[in-house]
């Protein structure tokens, strides 16, 4: 069974240029709308497994559709929701990922969509209840959290950024090209230094760094 | 530009020119305040009229006699006044280069019944009828005083001349013997040097009076031009990144997810697959060329979120540790958050490219109606703002919203840059 998609975006052609890669990827599009409100009206109506959303919609053109995924998360639990930011904002990825349980949210830059064999992962991800948080996000919170951050390596950094990214240990060795039993005592070492108890589910695995990395 | 005021208190003030303007100006005073004052008795005359009366015991129509005289001073005053001011604005020149210009205004329409409706409703005509009563009085009076103590200096000092006539009386003295003479002339020649000191001091009294009641208020015009320059500045700063970001951005972003849906459809290894690669990467490289430049232009967080959500992720981009200490709460006019974020970004850039800094400390509060910011870096200090134009640049940018830009920078460091921006609370 397909995955049934709404699609907030109020750029007319971004809006159907994301419909033909969702669609072409075996995503059902149920509604491609271009604001908050109908975007509410939407997923009421439709009941879909996923929302992709843009974060500045009309009318204020400020954080709208962050407001309403945020909305969404709280009255549809297990809602799966993808917010697409024009730039990287810390506050506002906080405020998505601390909704619902953390689970199946995810919070991109509007640039990723670009590459769409990684976008569609992505978006596979979080429709799994997996956590995705773009790695420029990830690279502001390590870069403002500097001092604990310190004691790690480069590589231990490399891996934890792609760790909050929610990749599994397979594909971040398949990435960094080293062995996956590397990765994983990377990671065993980062939850070490970090204080953080060794944990096997990847999406915790995020979680625990994302609080972390908040605080 | 310097008036006869600021003139006296400089070196070389008597062998200069402006001991000699003054001597114009108050020799000129003398004339047109002997006018005001003549008009003035004119115009007063049933008032005098009255005086006189009270004086002689003589029992007339007092109350007809007061209204006359409020009436013919009310109406005539500013016909008097009108062209007098306008002599006396051109006069000002000689005591105060400055330049000058009448507060009236343009009368709705033309005709005479338009222009007596603008020239009685408005406050400069009244001002001007004040300066002419004050000059056609204590004006006059100094200017005489002055004469008269000039006439005194002139007859003391010409008195070695004047004594083959017989004994010269001056005021209390009297020089009868050559001797005598010989003094007197250098008392004669001390006065002199204090008349040009006295009489440049009340030029410049009376021109700073004349500045005072006869000049419009065109100076607060033109500050206040200069900050809604600034504001249009920075709301077209904030249309162009609005329009960048609505228009080519989204554009972009479509065209280059198009690319990306492209590649799928063709065969990887074929020429054309190559082709398309090489416009993807390039449609991407353009993309974030162009993030760069929008976020350069007007930052979109520094316009969604204020000033400190904007400089806490100035930190974030920056490459040396950056701690800012913010004790705003709510927005602050656009111009005062845009000129105090391109401070702080300027000066966290060249703690990072020229200082060898390891830490860097921003603090921004608002404080007696200012805005105040503070960028410490820990480097090695020795910014010079007389080398390059970044710090002058900076602190010309504070300057057009008249505020002020200090920089601590001794060799060995550490690096102070510290900016106030007045800042108006709504």
């Amino acid at each position: 069974m397909s995955v049934r998609v709404v699609l907030a975006e109020d750029g007319v052609l971004l809006r159907e240029g994301l419909a033909g890669l969702l669609t072409r990827f075996g995503f059902e599009v149920v509604a491609a709308v271009g604001d908050a409100d109908e975007l509410a009206r939407a997923v009421a109506e439709h009941r879909p497994d996923l929302v992709v959303t843009d974060i500045r919609m009309p009318p204020d053109f400020t954080d709208e559709g962050l407001r309403a995924a945020v909305e969404l998360r709280r009255a549809y639990p297990g809602l799966a929701v993808l917010a697409l930011s024009q730039y990287v904002e810390r506050s506002g990825a906080a405020e998505l990922l601390d909704s619902g349980d953390g689970r199946g949210v995810g919070y991109l830059l509007k640039d990723r969509v670009v590459d769409v064999e990684e976008f569609a992962t992505a978006l596979r991800q979080v429709v799994a209840g997996g956590t995705v948080v773009d790695p420029q996000v990830v690279r502001q919170l390590l870069s403002r959290h500097r001092d604990p951050l310190n004691r790690l390596s480069t590589r231990e950094t490399e891996v934890l950024a792609l760790v909050a990214e929610g990749h599994s240990n397979t594909e971040i060795a398949r990435r960094l090209v080293v062995s996956e039993a590397a990765i994983a005592k990377h990671v065993g070492n980062i939850l070490t230094k970090l204080d953080l108890p060794p944990a096997a589910d990847t999406n915790r695995r995020v979680l625990a760094v994302l609080a972390y990395l908040r605080r | 530009m310097t008036t006869a005021l600021d003139a006296l208190g400089t070196r070389g003030f008597l062998l200069g020119r402006w001991p000699w303007r003054a001597a114009v100006y108050l020799l000129s005073s003398l004339a047109t305040a002997s006018a005001a004052a003549g008009a003035l008795c004119l115009l007063c005359l049933p008032w005098l009229v009255l005086v006189a009366e009270s004086f002689s015991d003589r029992t007339g129509p007092a109350a007809v006699l007061l209204a006359l005289g409020a009436l013919t001073f009310g109406l005539g005053g500013p016909l008097v006044a009108l062209p007098l001011a306008g002599l006396e604005r051109r006069r000002l020149r000689l005591v105060d280069p400055r330049p000058v210009t009448s507060g009236h205004r343009r009368p709705s329409a033309p005709g005479l019944d338009s222009w007596v409706r603008t020239r009685y409703t408005e406050a400069a005509t009244w001002r001007e009828l004040g300066y002419v009563v004050l000059l056609g009085t204590v004006v006059l009076a100094a200017c005489g005083s002055v004469v008269v103590f000039a006439v005194l200096a002139g007859a003391l000092l010409t008195s070695p001349l004047l004594i083959g006539g017989g004994a010269v009386s001056v005021g209390f003295l009297t020089v009868s013997t050559l001797g005598e003479s010989v003094w007197g002339a250098l008392a004669g020649l001390g006065m002199v040097a204090a008349l040009a000191y006295l009489g440049t001091l009340v030029a410049g009294l009376h021109g700073m009076l004349a500045r005072t009641l006869l000049q419009g208020d065109q100076l607060v015009e033109v500050a206040r031009s200069r900050a809604r320059l600034v504001d249009a500045f920075e709301a077209e700063r904030r249309r162009i990144e609005r329009d960048l970001h609505d228009g080519a951005q989204q554009r972009l972003v479509s065209l280059t997810l198009r690319l990306g849906l492209a590649r799928l459809d063709l065969p990887p290894d074929s020429p054309a697959a190559q082709q398309l690669a090489d416009a993807h990467d390039q449609a991407k490289l353009l993309m974030a060329e162009l993030r760069e430049f929008i976020h350069g232009i007007r930052p979109q967080v520094l316009t969604e979120r204020g000033l400190p959500a904007a400089l806490g992720e100035l930190a974030d981009r920056s490459a040396v540790p950056v701690t800012v200490h913010s004790a705003l709460r709510g927005r602050l006019p656009g111009s005062v958050e845009g000129t105090a974020y391109f401070v702080a970004s300027e000066a966290l850039a060249n703690a990072a490219k020229h200082s060898a800094a390891t830490a860097v400390e921003i603090d921004v509060r608002l404080e007696r109606g200012s805005l105040l910011l503070e960028v410490r870096d820990d480097g090695h200090g020795g910014a010079d703002p007389l080398r390059g134009t970044g710090l002058t640049g900076l602190a010309d940018r504070v300057a057009v919203l008249d505020g002020r830009m200090v920089l601590s920078s001794p060799a060995g460091g550490p690096t102070i840059v510290r900016v106030e921006l007045p800042c108006p609370s709504e």
